[in-house]
């Protein structure tokens, strides 16, 4: 049987390197001097208990947090914080732990909004079809149009192409938001928690799906993720967060035998 | 039509007759693709090239895995147009499952769907060592696999197009030297006992009864069907195959299992096949749908449902209809009918079978009456599928047909079917034994199949031979005894979900009942008759009185039927308990043992022949978890009304 599990040797460049972020709301510290590197084509996998500060480290990345201290290095550009518009941009996709879908709109019309940083032709030219497809937009929909189908393909949705979202179980909700973000085709993927709620056989599904993302669309993963058995099984590296700050990092069976890890999972404080 | 062909130079013949014409069509991203008779052609001369290079050889096998798609029929022609066998495998058969046939027809190559058939195919490689070559539609997750022997088809094609610009007369050459006569396709029957058998075809057994039947509805190039049974089952490979080499007709491979019904309804088929099951399934889901409409479209619904059910299968069968109901009927047509037609994906069927299990009389004038043609044929495996069909205008849910062009149907003594026809079997693959078991000196087939010729000249199937008996002794002694049949009668009740009769060497015939909870529950309600559990409700006074009517109208049709009128029903009670396959009572097939619960509840069988109005009955039952208790209860038994036989007045 082809192995699920792989751990590649992870050779490839640093694309993103977060350097010591600090986060507070108030008085609170989400994240204390927290530092690690994401490099080319690998999965990296953020773990932790509760209120970890996984989350917020995702929210960092992605530009909905602005961190009071540190910097984040995505190819050779440093910022300080950034803005979510720019992270799009700049091919950092994003999944969520609460799904955000548009529940009354299409699996099909879901994924397309994936595209929308990738249309050119103007509002005007979508807006007014006409028969010799003037402005190019029909022709441009339709090469979108197939990039999705790629994507319902891909992680075999097929049959609720054009079934409204809020009617689909949750398993497929969230393949649906997958779906969305890869649209973007992005260079990283964040994802929150794919996971969060769905049974062994879904899990098993969606490990699946992570890993051929992985393999076939040669997208780097940043993957937040409560189930340690998924984690270890499809991670290449992984970071370890604690009341946020970083306890461990490294491959998965070098976390497995740190001391702190085993006392924060298996600990009786929490 | 000429019976000098075979499957290859039928595409050929296709591809020059109407080159540009689509031959298949197969829904990939969102878009229905399609593949013309010339390229199905080139397709399939460059795989049998690259198939020759790789070392196929004449008179081998060549094993197919997969769903329903164009390039692996076109291996399979590919195979054949060198003289080789394609043996289709089920799909969804586990790798352990393809090592016997694998073996039993030292098969060296494969050609499989994707990686889940790749993966089995390696799986089983070390028990199979002589497995060669495996090639793979869908690269999908296979990007990574190095193991020897393993390529994509499209290496295969690229392949095949070197080796064919190197001998461009190879295929030709081959095709030419392919001959009727010689062996076509195997597919392997999945034996209740023991091993599989590997049923031996040739091209003009095959191609004839696909003649038969396409000339029996007049199929033509017109004509589309949706494939989506497993290719490894032998109708689907008429239906697929076959049929469309020899009618030219289009075919359509669906997107994927899941899309199925999607996919029926985009492409409308005209010519549809599938089981009893899944006519249920889609009734079921209408059903459904409809409980959940609007109280002015449920009303609608319901009036024009009456309707079609008085006259509906008349005006299919071509009867005569009061112009009032006809007109009336038209308006239904309009309203109620065609969008449900069109919602079903049938709004265009000119021709739809069932087959393989007895369907429900009310299940199939449904379909009927709302103007399919829904039609019963009779065949199998070793018949290459068409025994007997029923013409239009002549379908009945109790008959299977008249024997179509080339058939000869006669009984042996033990009322078993003996078929005689140009589509049966060479044999079963290096088993003589088996071979002489169901193939006689004189070219009669054994159908194990107990039935006879109705008035109309209709074949009725009423069992299995060996679970046929006789009566002993009584009014009907000696008369027939058909367990089977009689359960199928009471099961087609949607009250009844189990029924047990017992009868053979008895002087009359009684039989257990098991409720269907959820139906007879659900009546329950609506009438306010508490009840705590199935042993309490298939008890209720009101529950048997229920029964009671079933049994009679059973009986009532019974007499109408001169050879089973013996086997009306005289007694009968309802079990305390359900049949359950825990107990052994059923097979994990759902199948009744009849001989085991006839022991079980011994008691219960000697109170039905005894005479005794009630019987009160302890049995042991095994729960989920493996533990087990005892249910018991007082059982009343009822004595229900039998007919005088009528003489049939067709």
């Amino acid at each position: 049987m082809g192995s699920a599990m792989k751990h590649k040797q992870h050779e490839g460049q640093v694309v993103l390197d977060v350097k010591n972020i600090s986060l507070r709301f108030g008085g609170v510290k989400a994240l204390t001097d927290i530092s690690f590197d994401v490099r080319e084509h690998e999965i990296r996998s953020i773990i932790g208990p509760n209120g970890a500060g996984k989350s917020s480290m995702l929210n960092c990345i992605n530009g909905v947090y602005a961190p009071q201290e540190g910097s984040i290095t995505f190819r050779g550009q440093t910022f300080r914080h950034m803005n979510s518009r720019q992270v799009a941009k700049m091919g950092i996709a994003r999944t969520f732990q609460n799904l955000a879908l548009f529940k009354g709109m299409s699996v099909i019309d879901n994924i397309m909004t994936g595209r929308n940083l990738r249309i050119k032709s103007s509002l005007i030219a979508q807006a007014f079809r006409n028969p010799f497809d003037i402005g190019g937009a029909q022709k441009e929909e339709e090469r979108h149009r197939e990039f999705v189908e790629h994507i319902i393909d891909f992680l075999e949705i097929q049959a609720f192409r054009k079934t409204p979202v809020g009617q689909l179980p949750y398993g497929l909700q969230k393949r649906v938001d997958l779906g969305r973000a890869l649209a973007m085709e992005p260079q990283v993927l964040l994802l929150d928690e794919p996971m969060a709620g769905m049974n062994v056989e879904e899990k098993q599904d969606m490990s699946r799906f992570i890993l051929d993302v992985n393999d076939e669309f040669g997208s780097t993963i940043v993957l937040i993720e409560h189930d340690m058995g998924v984690v270890m099984d499809i991670s290449d590296r992984v970071v370890v967060l604690d009341y946020g700050k970083k306890i461990g990092d490294g491959t998965p069976d070098e976390v497995r035998d740190n001391e702190e890890v085993i006392s924060a999972y298996l600990g009786t404080s929490h | 039509m000429a019976t000098e062909h075979t499957f290859p130079r039928l595409l050929l013949e296709q591809a020059a007759r109407h080159p540009q014409r689509p031959a298949m069509r197969e829904k990939k991203y969102g878009i229905w693709q399609t593949m013309s008779w010339s390229d199905m052609a080139q397709l399939v001369r460059t795989l049998a090239c690259g198939l020759s290079q790789a070392g196929l050889r004449r008179g081998e096998h060549l094993v197919v895995i997969g769903a329903n798609r164009p390039r692996l029929y076109a291996a399979m022609l590919a195979a054949q147009s060198l003289g080789a066998i394609p043996v289709p495998l089920y799909q969804d058969a586990v790798a352990a499952e393809c090592v016997y046939p694998i073996n039993n027809a030292e098969v060296r190559f494969c050609v499989v769907e994707d990686q889940e058939q790749v993966d089995k195919m390696l799986e089983i490689r070390e028990q199979c060592p002589q497995l060669e070559g495996i090639w793979y539609d869908e690269p999908r997750g296979l990007r990574n696999y190095d193991q020897p022997g393993l390529q994509s088809l499209d290496d295969l094609v690229s392949a095949g197009a070197a080796y064919a610009q190197e001998h461009p007369s190879l295929f030709d050459d081959e095709v030419a030297i392919g001959q009727p006569d010689n062996v076509a396709a195997m597919f392997f029957t999945s034996g209740t006992t023991g091993y599989p058998k590997g049923v031996v075809h040739s091209h003009r057994t095959l191609l004839d009864r696909a003649a038969a039947g396409a000339s029996f509805d007049k199929l033509g190039i017109d004509d589309e069907v949706l494939a989506y049974l497993p290719p490894a089952w032998i109708g689907q490979n008429i239906f697929s195959y076959a049929q469309w080499l020899v009618a030219g007709y289009l075919v359509n491979c669906p997107e994927s299992s899941a899309t199925v019904h999607i996919d029926l309804k985009e492409v409308g088929p005209t010519y549809y096949f599938a089981p009893p099951r899944v006519f249920e399934g889609m009734l079921t889901s209408v059903m459904i749908r409809m409980e959940d409409a609007s109280a002015v479209k449920r009303r609608m619904f319901d009036a024009f449902m009456r309707l079609a059910r008085r006259v509906g299968p008349d005006l299919m069968d071509g009867k005569s209809v009061d112009v009032l109901d006809r007109l009336k009927y038209r308006l239904g047509d309009w309203l109620v009918y065609g969008p449900l037609r069109n919602n079903l994906g049938m709004s265009r069927v000119r021709v739809a079978y069932t087959a393989g299990e007895a369907i429900g009389p009310d299940l199939f004038s449904f379909y009927r009456s709302i103007g399919i043609n829904l039609k019963q044929l009779y065949g199998s495996t070793e018949t290459a599928v068409f025994v007997c069909l029923q013409p239009d205008h002549e379908a009945r849910a109790d008959t299977v047909g008249v024997p179509c062009d080339g058939v000869e149907i006669k009984l042996s003594d033990s009322g078993e079917i003996l078929v005689r026809s140009p589509g049966l079997l060479k044999g079963y693959y290096k088993n003589p034994e088996a071979t002489a078991e169901v193939l006689d000196a004189e070219g009669w087939y054994h159908t194990s199949d107990a039935g006879f010729i109705d008035g109309g000249g209709h074949l009725k199937i009423i069992d299995r031979v060996k679970d046929v008996g006789h009566l002993v002794g009584g009014d009907h002694d000696g008369a027939m005894f058909a367990p089977k049949y009689v359960e199928n009668k009471l099961k087609f009740f949607s009250h009844i979900k189990e029924a047990v009769a017992f009868g053979d060497q008895r002087d009359k015939v009684s039989v257990m009942i098991n409720v269907d909870f959820d139906a007879v529950g659900n009546w329950a309600e609506r009438r306010n008759l508490p009840y705590a559990g199935y042993t309490d409700l298939a008890s209720k006074p009101e529950v048997c009185a229920l029964i009671q009517e079933c049994v009679e109208q059973v009986n009532a049709d019974l007499a109408r039927d001169e050879l089973l009128a013996g086997s009306q029903i005289s007694r009968f009670l309802v079990l305390h308990k359900e049949l359950d396959a825990d107990d052994g009572e059923l097979t994990r097939t759902n199948k009744v043992r009849r001989g085991f619960i006839g022991e079980r509840y011994a008691v219960l069988v000697d109170a039905l022949y005894g005479g005794k109005s009630e019987q009160y009955v302890e049995t042991q039952v095994k729960f989920e978890d493996g533990r087990t208790g005892s249910v018991s209860a007082t059982l009343q038994i009822h004595d229900a009304k039998t007919f005088q036989p009528i003489k049939a007045a067709a």
